[in-house]
């Protein structure tokens, strides 16, 4: 892992944490076995296993399952998992078809960081501070409802791992804004009529910048399209104590109209263009950023999604040029931030 | 032990020797000294094995409870008013789940107006929520209400709240009979949960449940609120041969059985009433006294019983139903459907008023004499009311309704009356 710079300009950014084959492609194959993921492994744990309610190309499901096989992993499956209200807990449990292979509890939307704090206390009056903890939200269930009690959980620094699935709306209750709704995204509620279709411009939380903000032990973002990244991260999350956060970003083909096929492609273009950056940051600095590897501009992006199609004519060409350079804008300046152009050190 | 102590800080002391494992704490008034004084426990290592956790609402408070619970830790906390308000859909959950939390509800007002005196509106807000509610007559009752709710919600697998008047009782000052650390251990075995996370043995808790089975989960919360109300008393009598004194049970009765009159009402109003009855008894007059300490379950059997052969049945309410009348009157009725009693609700000591006994005995000798309505807001300044009526009914613009009338009556805030 490679060292920011004391002045605060991130002027490094971390190595590819998959083999490369000298294409984009990711392989697994000729990895030696203890470099591939937890997800390569056969006898991985399938904390989610088969079977539940997602929709096709959910981002939210891949992500959850490699989040929590990746933990079971790295504290030798003692692990306990509290989930908010949504699609996570909606999909997975209809009894008594329960997916959850490891205990589990869902409490109410607004809740889930308190809960794993009870659910902490709780182990360590028992002296079982083996046992790790683990919450789970959506974007609603993070950013919004659920942020009261997420910033309480920060500011106490209590033993929890909590992990944002950033679909970037309300897809459960039919994909509504929330706060991570990005601009010009089409939603239920910011529908794509009027002078600016869309989500408004300005407004929406940063909340892995808010999580750094409290000076938390450990933020990171990952998508699901950089499984090595995830499961690392996971990982690394596990090794602190005290309050860390991960914002994983999670494509859902319902809530954006988009190809169910396109899940990880969608995700890995998220990245790659710069509207969602990724990094780590370790007590309230960032660390390391993940590069860019071949830069794509917004509309890259953009053009796979229903939800930004007005921005679109029939034909696939930008018709909105003066909200894409706008979305470009907001690309660029994450690129500028996190130096998410600088050359790559191993 | 016999103290001279604080209602607060002798429930404290209960608690406190019931060893919980995880207590959350927010401030609220009149609720807070409870938790302070359980802070200054668990720092000064008194209390020992227990995490207190200042959080940052009464949500979260209620959320830890539940995260803590459903590990298998003994779980506390206390509120009132806004606050117990703050944390309904909280309250609602843990009594869903089946997790045994034990809460003070310091009784407080609800605004607005914003006020932070006595009366039972928090209380009533969560009357459906799933909760056994128990109401604490005085101090003694108080203390020892919280060591019998540890037992009966552990047993159950039910939260259980013990409602305290705010500052008639949260804040005096009076003799109480602490229990020891020894005989609470007697009385109180470990937590043994029903259900709980544990990496060794997982399962699901709070999946969604469809209309295929969500009857039957729900009729599973009124059995075992039917269960309680067997155990309540049973646990009351195990108690009193465990600590020599008799606290809690299902009601309490006061010269109920030639009595041609019966008051029934919740928590320290009891005392005065009972004062008023004690007057009117040397006179000669026929009255006497239920005092409900379980309202949930509400122990319909027993209060029939109790009310017996009166004529009248009097409920003195510190809350209403705004366009209804009486909450507690409500039950209350249906105890006394098939008797003869007519019933009257007395709706006394909002946001703190006092209810007096002078005020409590014209109330009870209208009763006796036939003249007392099916509804009097006790003390109510009519010509105030009125006045704001007539305000507003002569210009659209009239304003705040509580600040007119506060204009109108000349006098600051204060809680004086």
């Amino acid at each position: 892992m490679s060292k920011a710079k004391t002045d605060g300009a991130i002027t490094t950014t971390q190595p590819v944490k998959f083999y490369q084959v000298g294409s984009f492609a990711v392989g697994n194959r000729l990895v030696d076995p203890s470099l591939r993921t937890v997800q390569a492994d056969a006898a991985r744990t399938n904390a989610i296993t088969s079977g539940h309610r997602a929709c096709q190309g959910c981002g939210e499901a891949l992500g959850a399952r490699y989040v929590l096989d990746a933990a079971m992993r790295a504290t030798g499956g003692k692990l306990v998992a509290v989930n908010a209200t949504g699609c996570l807990e909606v999909f997975t449990t209809p009894y008594p078809e329960t997916s959850w292979q490891l205990p589990w509890l869902h409490s109410l939307f607004g809740n889930a960081a308190s809960v794993a704090t009870g659910v902490a206390a709780a182990l360590e009056v028992q002296g079982r501070n083996d046992v790790r903890v683990i919450a789970q939200a959506g974007d609603g269930g993070t950013v919004d409802i659920g942020f009261g009690c997420l910033s309480g959980m920060f500011e106490r620094n209590d033993d929890v791992l909590f992990v944002c699935y950033d679909n970037e709306a309300y897809m459960n209750t039919g994909v509504q804004r929330s706060g991570a709704t990005p601009p010009a995204a089409r939603t239920a509620t910011t529908e794509a009529v009027g002078r600016e279709p869309g989500n408004p411009f300005d407004q929406g939380k940063n909340l892995p910048r808010l999580a750094m903000a409290h000076g938390i032990r450990y933020v990171a973002t990952a998508t699901v399209a950089d499984l090595h990244d995830l499961e690392a991260k996971v990982e690394r999350a596990m090794d602190f104590r005290g309050a860390r956060y991960l914002h994983l970003l999670v494509p859902c083909p319902l809530g954006w109209s988009s190809a169910p096929a396109d899940t990880i492609r969608i995700a890995r273009l998220a990245k790659e263009s710069g509207l969602f950056p990724v990094f780590e940051a370790v007590d309230g600095e960032v660390t390391a950023a993940s590069g860019i590897r071949r830069l794509v501009p917004v509309e890259e992006y953009l053009r796979l999604q229903g939800r930004f199609r007005h921005l679109f004519d029939s034909s696939g060409a930008v018709a909105k040029t003066d909200i894409v350079a706008r979305l470009q804008k907001l690309a660029d300046a994450n690129i500028e931030r996190f130096g998410l152009l600088q050359p790559e050190v191993t | 032990m016999l103290s001279q102590l604080e209602g607060s800080r002798a429930v404290a002391g209960a608690v406190v020797c019931c060893r919980p494992q995880v207590v959350c704490a927010y401030p609220i008034t009149p609720q807070t000294h409870i938790v302070e004084a359980i802070g200054a426990s668990v720092k000064s290592r008194q209390l020992k094995h227990c995490r207190f956790i200042n959080v940052e609402s009464e949500f979260a408070a209620m959320s830890v409870a539940i995260g803590a619970s459903a590990t298998g830790a003994r779980a506390y906390t206390a509120t009132a008013s806004q606050g117990l308000l703050f944390m309904i859909e909280a309250v609602y959950n843990a009594a869903g789940l089946g997790l045994p939390v034990v809460m003070t509800l310091a009784n407080r007002a609800i605004g607005a107006p914003i006020n932070i005196w006595n009366d039972h509106s928090d209380a009533m807000a969560v009357r459906d929520s799933g909760w056994v509610m128990l109401f604490a007559e005085d101090n003694q009752t108080a203390t020892d209400l919280h060591v019998q709710a540890f037992r009966l919600a552990e047993e159950l697998s039910l939260p259980v709240m013990v409602c305290v008047d705010g500052y008639v009782l949260t804040h005096a000052t009076e003799r109480v009979d602490v229990p020891t650390q020894e005989q609470v251990d007697a009385f109180l075995p470990p937590y043994k949960p029903r259900q709980v996370l544990d990496p060794a043995d997982p399962v699901s808790i709070g999946a969604m449940v469809g209309p295929e089975a969500f009857t039957e989960v729900r009729y599973l919360a009124h059995a075992k609120q039917l269960q309680a109300l067997e155990r309540i008393g049973e646990v009351a009598g195990e108690f009193a041969e465990g600590f020599g004194r008799h606290s809690g049970g299902l009601v309490s009765t006061y010269h109920v059985e030639d009595a041609e009159v019966v008051i029934v009402a919740l928590g320290s109003v009891l005392g005065t009433i009972k004062d008023a009855t004690d007057e009117l008894r040397a006179n000669g007059a026929r009255v006497g006294v239920v005092g409900i300490t379980s309202f949930r379950p509400f122990p319909l059997d027993v209060l029939r019983e109790a009310i017996g052969d009166a004529r009248k049945v009097v409920v003195v309410e510190r809350a209403f139903s705004a366009g209804f009348g009486g909450v507690l009157s409500t039950d209350v009725g249906l105890a006394i459907s098939d008797a003869k009693a007519r019933l009257s609700t007395v709706v006394a000591g909002l946001g703190g008023r006092a209810v007096t006994e002078a005020g409590l005995i014209g109330v009870f000798e209208d009763a006796l004499g036939d003249r007392l309505e099916a509804l009097r807001f006790l003390d109510l300044d009519k010509d105030v009311v009125d006045r704001e009526l007539a305000r507003m009914a002569g210009t659209r613009r009239s304003g705040p309704s509580a600040e007119n009338v506060l204009r109108d009556l000349g006098t600051v805030a204060s809680g004086a009356l």
